[in-house]
């Protein structure tokens, strides 16, 4: 009876959960420390030391989500049913990444944050990937997935969209070393080819069945 | 009889740092956690205990921010010194390769005293003051810092500048092996700093050599670094190896790497934002919320007049 409930029961999903999560666990726990005037590893200046914690781990869950499929393509692992709740952490980081400008940083300062949405590119670019992630988070779950049927997945192919316009806004943000942005970009042009590379061969597949 | 106003900042000039002030000074770098988190830290210099550096409170002493003074702790461990790595908690990690003792400085251009002297040579350490000075961050923080230093001026007036000397230029160490951030070039090495004859001559920009009364650590630009109240801190060009005095203004390294973004200036003007934030609002380091940056970071009245008919949006 054990045995049977091993086999059935996916062991892997609450472990991903808990990997993933990590680094917010992590954070909480650095905050608590720092709330609690205890030593913490949080800097001199915690609040920008949250903002690129945050900023840099959605980044980190964008592209991972985006290397699910065609990790599971080529590898055959079947990993593809996880795909959605990875790339939910992503919005989790960057629900934590506005949160901590709009409520640590800025404490609701509406002067100073309009101005740096509308007027600051780099800040535009990231609303516009936040609120892009949006309605991918709302629609991630499986019954929304099974309503929308095509346009599901229409939908969440703007995930690459809106990783571009996530590493612009990190890219603009750096004060001189691009590298790690730079690396993301490189990421993210890989399994951009590997995409189109696939979108091609199965358009040449299906042009061959409709002649044959 | 001779009246003289009295700032707020200002001190009379006898009043010189007693001994018991001495104590306590060192009792607020002990309660600041300088000894636990530099020994868990493995960030203990084993000249500090022995280096405390004898210092007098000078006319610039800036009482009315003595009890917002950061802690030895933040100052030493909260740093952008590209030199040693792009994160702040780098120099502090990655500066202990700088060899700051013994150390030569080149001095050439138009001046009478040019040629290459040791750091006793420039630096009267008999002499040293104690300054405490606002130090606002391009990056919209800032720290308060008790410096103990002498006036640029002092210094500048040893080597003599010729009349056609405009500008004074400074440029940091070069040397991968003591400054591994140089491996990459992040910035076109060496760092470039200068301020504009009259700008050097202001009785508050100084050399300093220490901080909260000990040598300067090698993560704040040991053995001698700039400081300039009213301007950025990235004017504050550390681990000084070159002073020149030059007719034409110098190209300095943040100009050079974004011309848009950073000028030869670089005063503190709340008015006047960066391009990619702005730069109305502050966060002092150990505050939660910002507060708001003060024109020429507080020391207006003694420097506006550098700039009158200066238009500070071009010359930022
Ligand atoms: C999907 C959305 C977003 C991603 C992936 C993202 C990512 C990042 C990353 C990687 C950084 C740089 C961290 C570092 O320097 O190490 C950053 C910085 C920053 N982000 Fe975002 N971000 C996003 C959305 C936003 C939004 C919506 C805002 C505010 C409205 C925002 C505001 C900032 C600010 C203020 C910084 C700090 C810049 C500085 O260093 O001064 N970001 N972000």
């Amino acid at each position: 009876m054990i045995n049977n409930f091993l086999a059935k029961t996916d062991w892997r999903r609450p472990v991903i959960h808990l990997i993933c999560a990590l680094p917010a666990i992590w954070l909480g726990h650095q905050m608590w420390l720092w709330y609690s005037f205890a030593p913490h590893q949080l800097s001199a200046n915690p609040i920008e030391y949250i903002t690129d914690f945050t900023g840099g781990w959605t980044v980190r869950f964008l592209l991972i989500t985006l290397t699910i499929t065609p990790l599971a393509k080529l590898t055959k692992w079947r990993m593809l049913k996880y795909r959605r709740a990875v790339g939910l952490y992503a919005f989790f980081y960057a629900l934590l990444h506005f949160l901590n400008y709009m409520v640590l940083d800025y404490f609701f300062d509406w002067e100073l944050i309009i101005e740096d949405i509308f007027k600051r590119p780099a800040i535009t670019f990231g609303m516009l990937a936040f609120t892009m992630l949006i309605p991918l988070a709302v629609t991630s779950f499986k019954f929304m997935m099974k309503k929308m049927g095509k346009n599901w997945q229409k939908l969440h192919q703007t995930l690459y969209t809106l990783t571009i316009f996530a590493i612009i806004h990190n890219y603009m943000m750096v004060k001189a070393d691009v590298l790690i942005p730079l690396i993301h970009a490189m990421i993210l042009s890989v399994l951009l080819g590997y995409r189109v590379y696939l979108n091609y061969k199965k358009r040449k597949i299906r042009s061959k069945n409709q002649i044959a | 009889m001779l009246i003289r106003n009295k700032d707020s900042w200002e001190l009379s000039e006898n009043e010189v740092t007693s001994e018991s002030d001495y104590k306590s000074r060192r009792e607020f770098i002990k309660a600041a956690g300088i000894v636990s988190v530099g020994a868990t830290a493995g960030l203990l210099n084993p000249s500090l205990a022995m280096a405390t550096l004898k210092t007098a409170t000078g006319p610039y002493s800036g009482e009315d921010i003595r009890d917002e003074l950061n802690d030895y702790n933040a100052i030493t461990n909260y740093n952008n010194f590209y030199e040693f790595g792009i994160n702040k908690d780098d120099p502090a990690k990655y500066s202990h390769t700088l060899v700051a003792k013994p150390w030569s400085v080149t001095v050439d251009g138009h001046c009478e005293n040019p040629g290459t002297y040791g750091i006793e040579d420039l630096i009267d350490f008999n002499k040293l003051e104690e300054r405490i000075y606002r130090m606002r961050c391009v990056e919209a923080w800032s720290m308060v810092i008790p410096w103990n230093g002498v006036p640029l001026s002092e210094v500048i007036n040893k080597l003599k500048p010729t009349n056609r000397a405009k500008y004074v230029y400074f440029e940091t160490l070069v040397d991968e092996k003591q400054m591994p951030g140089q491996r990459r070039n992040v910035i076109k090495w060496p760092y470039r700093e200068g301020l504009r004859m009259d700008e050097a001559m202001h009785p508050l920009a100084m050399i300093a050599v220490g901080i909260y009364g000990e040598e300067l650590l090698n993560q704040n630009g040991a053995p001698l670094r700039l400081v300039v109240p009213w301007k950025y801190g990235f004017k504050g060009v550390k681990s000084i190896v070159k002073i020149s005095f030059v007719e034409d203004e110098p190209n300095t390294s943040w100009m050079r790497l974004a011309p848009h973004e950073y000028g030869f200036y670089a005063n503190v003007n709340p008015e006047v934002s960066h391009p990619r934030w702005s730069q109305a609002k502050e966060r002092r380091i150990g505050d939660f919320s910002r507060r708001r940056t003060l024109m020429f970071n507080g020391y207006g009245e003694q420097v506006a007049h550098l700039y009158s008919g200066m238009d500070l949006r071009k010359n930022f």
